[in-house]
């Protein structure tokens, strides 16, 4: 009884196994998609996808189902985030791949990986108590506002843009800024003229992750943004994003409003992949 | 600058350089000296507190090939990179002494080094594309340098990827990107886009040590051609290619200039034993 030992039955049962955990993995997406579609199937029916994006306000339990204003303070938010992260994390890297001391390097990139390590509600504790009351003070207004929102989850995303613009600029082949040098150009140029744009399509991957992370980002939003429902109009006052929405009130939610609150998980993903889909259809092409 | 004696001609170089296998160089007997393109005057230059080069006298001249040989860590690239300041970068690297291209130091602080490489090409020993289109390569530095419109531009490209000997091959994919070239296609292209620019100097830092014999061959035959243009400098391993292609060469060791002569006198009648040593392949 040795046949099962043979060399071919091993290296079937391996790949069987790994065909298992990539099973596993790829099929998570379509399950929580399905169980999205299922759950928010009543409100689909009763009141509607139109009623979403029509009613004029959110008032669930007396059947007003507008969630346009959320969905616009969801991207408000995270526009807003991105606008200020995208630069200060690519100035940062720039900054530690480029111009670092050789002792200081190591040491921003390790406080960078702890700044991406920190909890989410830790963030919101330290928008709360510092953010919300610099923006009521200086500004007025109740200080829960989008731009508390926008400011707390620009530092959320700053690490993953600083640390993926950071590799993609890691992998630029050192041999290609010397030809640059070579040709005549100063060092700033030899930056912005080849190591970026030889980073780009790493660089782009990063801020979509810092998109997607921004869309979901539910806790730090939710305790510094004030969560009234309305649009996103005035940066000093209160919005609630759909993740916020969905946080606040499945508690309590039942029926018609519970099928309403899945549909905005509906809505969150439809959101990322709204973003993800341009990088799947004209894919980058293969550098060599 | 013209030169005051009109040095004689050379011989046209055997068109099948690579079956040359002879450490003997067809060249002539040492021609009269041309004018001087680069000269280096009591040149000494440091890595921190280590001295990679004593007290060099040098002169490159005008539109020859001179070929610098010697062992690994000799100091042959750490002196081509300071003709065109390459050395800028890197932390600790000093010089003293005077390194003349046509007459004027370019070791001052005041030297403006955009305009000196722009003066001073180098093609490095792996090809280095930039991850754009062929014609982007080229084009590259020509845009950085000079304003050209886009009809000017265009005639630069070609011409320059005409020189490189490349034309031929990637006239139709131009707006390919350069990553798909073969290494010595690649070579080639990074000598075009040395050229558009319009030195006066090209150095080449073992321009062949990573391609094969054919495409090796491509850029000798390319080396006479640019030689009736340019001052070549070339950094090189290879004792048979030294031979074939330059008309000077110099001989260096523990970053010292031991030897430097018309190439047909360091190979077949070196003054040093050292040199004789090193390449008949006794030593190095």
């Amino acid at each position: 009884m040795r046949n099962h030992l043979l060399p071919w039955r091993i290296d079937a049962f391996w790949r069987g196994l790994f065909l298992l955990a990539a099973a596993c993995s790829a099929s998570v997406f379509l399950l929580v998609f399905v169980f999205l579609l299922h759950e928010s199937a009543p409100a689909l029916q009763q009141p509607g996808v139109e009623a979403f994006f029509q009613d004029d306000s959110w008032h669930p339990t007396s059947q007003h189902f507008g969630m346009l204003p959320m969905l616009f303070a969801t991207l408000a938010t995270t526009l807003g985030a991105i606008f200020l992260a995208v630069p200060l994390g690519l100035g940062a890297a720039i900054f530690r791949r480029f111009y670092a001391p050789r002792w200081l390097a190591p040491i921003f990139h390790r406080l960078i990986e702890v700044l991406a390590g920190i909890p989410s509600v830790i963030f919101g504790l330290w928008g709360l108590l510092m953010v919300v009351p610099a923006i009521a003070q200086t500004w007025g207004g109740p200080g829960q506002s989008l731009l508390a929102a926008i400011l707390v989850l620009a530092l959320m995303i700053l690490p993953t843009v600083t640390l993926t613009a950071d590799a993609a600029l890691a992998r630029v082949p050192g041999s290609i800024l010397m030809g640059a040098t070579a040709l005549g150009l100063q060092p700033g140029a030899v930056i912005m003229r080849v190591a970026l744009p030889a980073a780009r399509s790493g660089i782009q991957s990063g801020i979509l992750l810092a998109v997607a992370r921004g869309i979901g980002e539910t806790m730090a939003v939710m305790m510094v943004a004030g969560n009234k429902v309305q649009a996103p109009w005035n940066l000093l006052l209160p919005v609630r994003t759909l993740s916020s929405n969905i946080a606040l009130e499945l508690g309590y939610a039942s029926e018609a409003h519970r099928a309403a609150l899945f549909f905005g998980g509906l809505l969150l993903v439809s959101t990322v992949l709204l973003f993800l889909l341009p990088q799947w259809c004209w894919p980058r092409r293969k550098s060599r | 600058m013209t030169p005051l004696t009109v040095p004689p001609p050379r011989p046209k170089a055997p068109k099948s350089v690579a079956h040359e296998a002879s450490l003997v160089a067809p060249n002539p007997p040492a021609p009269s000296m041309p004018e001087p393109a680069v000269q280096l005057k009591e040149f000494n230059a440091w890595y921190g507190d280590f001295q990679a080069l004593h007290n060099i006298q040098l002169v490159l001249p005008e539109k020859r090939i001179t070929a610098f040989i010697g062992p690994s860590g000799c100091g042959k690239s750490t002196l081509l990179r300071w003709i065109n300041r390459m050395n800028d970068a890197i932390p600790g690297a000093r010089a003293t002494g005077t390194l003349e291209i046509h007459g004027k130091n370019i070791l001052g602080s005041s030297t403006d080094v955009v305009a000196l490489r722009r003066q001073v090409g180098i093609v490095f020993q792996k090809p280095n594309p930039f991850p754009k289109s062929i014609y982007d390569n080229v084009a590259f530095g020509v845009r950085l340098h000079m304003k050209t419109t886009r009809a000017e531009l265009d005639e630069v490209v070609a011409w320059s990827l005409k020189k490189a000997g490349l034309w031929e091959e990637v006239k139709d994919r131009l707006n390919q990107s350069a990553l798909g070239l073969s290494g010595g296609q690649q070579q080639r292209l990074c000598i075009a886009r040395a050229i558009a620019i319009g030195p006066e100097v090209l150095l080449m830092d073992e321009p062949c040590s990573a391609l094969d014999p054919r495409s090796t061959a491509a850029i000798e035959e390319l080396m006479f051609e640019l030689r009736e243009s340019y001052t070549i400098a070339i950094v090189t391993h290879n004792m048979q290619q030294a031979s074939r292609v330059s008309d000077y060469t110099a001989y260096m060791y523990l970053g010292n200039l031991v030897e430097f002569g018309a190439t047909a006198n360091v190979f077949e009648n070196p003054q040093c034993q050292e040199t004789e040593d090193y390449i008949t392949g006794r030593f190095g």
